[in-house]
């Protein structure tokens, strides 16, 4: 008990790191896998190639490889920016292909008629996916992008091993100040925990408000 | 064409047109982007002949080979046994007993909810195991938890009126498992199954983080080889395409598999979507033994 007493600034800046970074590659994964599932369904062939291989690929990249190449290749090429936002790049770009995937299925499940119908009654194409497409697309969408969210959120230790500040990383300094290893992890267990079941009950409440049963 | 989706109508002569006019457009965009990402290799000499000399060698091509030897004995390991782990727990979920149902659904639920990681490291830091050891009981632990689930999913999809069949024939859970619900289950999760491997290999990389000595850490040795001048972007482009089309192929075969069962009337019916990682709450335990 005393682990977390005793330390407690330590752990909440370890916390706070994963939350900022889940945070914040949340919304760049949700924007790119926006965009992304925007391509997949687009009428122009490239545009369609583009997003398909952007999928393909990284939903086959092992993250590890990601966070090497990002944290360690990039720096290679002159860019040089703190550890966080490459380790931000990587989650991002990783989560997007499974937030892409999710969203794309839950365009297609909205049925052609609908389209058809919005069109017959002159709506234009911004009105048709604005109004009718997007909104039904929504409420399918709701508990894919959750639980891939909280997997953004598991995904995020991996940071911690590339000397990001966050949850993980902390057992490290615990360890070397020796306190007991197996109460360390506890701890860590219950923040990752916490973050986890935050998550899982805010898109149960999304749920809850906008899904449908279907 | 996207005809499957709602969004856009069969287009016209002029909305063809425009949409070539996209589609070179942004052809040409990737074009120059991939010619700047060329560009910046070049200018920041990577295509060197020093940085490229190294994979000539023999002691470098085994020390990659043995690296990727390691990491498929890994995932041969982390496989079998989350599948076993997975019947395991699949069985204890399924229970008619319900303490047996409630620790299994504990476990599941809790090993699913940990970062894979935080397991790994736990049973390399905290139990001091060595690393092979740590990193295939983290993935076995929370791969075998994820396809318990797959494991349920697909035996309660099975046609209700199989089981009751069965039932009504006199023969006793174990049989009705093994013998009726088993077989037209494991065809329908079969795809299910394969892509979760796809993960369990795709997480054999966490092993890099504790100094299992797989892909991924031979590639770190030679790329911060300074007798190479640090040859680390060449690294990665070799390791990536390997690595990824592993894992490309694994999930390839699962598609493929997919795509059989659909055109199979037998397993029309049963359609089950991989494993999602922890939908938590969402799903509260059920009780599949009461029918």
């Amino acid at each position: 008990m005393d682990v977390l007493t005793d330390n407690f600034s330590l752990y909440a800046e370890g916390f706070l790191g994963t939350v900022r970074l889940t945070v914040y590659s949340s919304l760049l994964a949700l924007v790119l896998g926006f965009l992304m599932a925007s391509f997949r369904v687009a009428p122009v062939g490239s545009l369609r190639a583009i997003g398909t291989v952007w999928v393909t690929v990284l939903r086959n990249t092992p993250l590890t490889l990601l966070f090497f190449a990002v944290l360690l290749g990039l720096p290679r090429f002159g860019l040089v920016l703190p550890f966080t936002v490459f380790a931000v790049i990587a989650l991002g770009c990783y989560t997007s292909a499974f937030i892409c995937e999710a969203l794309r299925s839950g365009i297609n499940t909205v049925p052609t008629g609908q389209g058809e119908a919005a069109r017959s009654l002159g709506m234009s194409f911004g009105q048709t996916l604005t109004s009718v497409v997007l909104p039904q697309a929504f409420r399918t969408v709701i508990p894919p992008v959750g639980s891939t969210l909280i997997a953004l959120a598991k995904n995020s230790a991996i940071a911690g091993a590339f000397s990001v500040t966050e949850l993980l990383g902390t057992y490290k300094t615990l360890s070397e100040l020796g306190y007991n290893i197996i109460w360390t992890f506890v701890w860590i267990a219950v923040g990752y925990l916490i973050i986890t079941l935050t998550i899982s009950a805010l898109f149960n409440v999304l749920e809850k408000r906008y899904g449908v049963a279907r | 064409m996207t005809d499957s989706t709602a969004l856009y109508d069969i287009p016209g002569p002029r909305t063809r047109r425009r949409h070539r006019l996209y589609g070179i457009i942004s052809t040409a965009a990737i074009a120059a982007l991939l010619g700047w990402i060329v560009y910046l290799l070049f200018d920041t000499e990577q295509f060197t002949a020093e940085k490229w000399t190294p994979f000539e060698y023999k002691g470098i091509q085994e020390l990659l080979l043995r690296g990727l030897g390691n990491t498929l004995k890994a995932f041969a390991y982390a496989a079998v046994l989350s599948l076993v782990l997975g019947g395991i727990l699949a069985c204890g979920r399924l229970s008619d007993h319900r303490p047996v149902r409630w620790v299994a659904t504990l476990l599941v639920e809790f090993f699913r909810a940990m970062p894979v990681l935080v397991m790994i490291f736990f049973i390399f830091v905290a139990l001091k195991v060595q690393p092979l050891p740590a990193l295939v009981a983290g993935l076995t632990l929370y791969n075998g938890s994820v396809l318990a689930e797959v494991f349920r999913a697909g035996v309660n999809s099975v046609d209700r009126g199989q089981r009751e069949a069965a039932y009504a024939l006199g023969l006793r859970k174990t049989q009705v498992m093994t013998h009726v619900l088993g077989p037209q289950a494991l065809r329908a999760m079969l795809p299910a199954i394969i892509s979760q491997l796809v993960v369990a290999l795709k997480d054999t990389s966490l092993g890099y983080l504790i100094t299992y000595e797989e892909f991924l850490h031979a590639g770190k040795l030679i790329a911060s080889n300074l007798d190479y001048d640090l040859p680390f972007i060449p690294v990665v482009m070799v390791i990536a395409p390997i690595y990824i089309g592993l894992c490309m192929l694994l999930s390839w075969f699962a598609n493929w598999v997919a795509r059989r069962q659909r055109r199979n009337p037998k397993t029309k019916a049963a359609d089950i979507a991989p494993a999602e990682p922890g939908t938590l709450l969402t799903q509260g335990p059920k009780a599949p033994g009461r029918t």
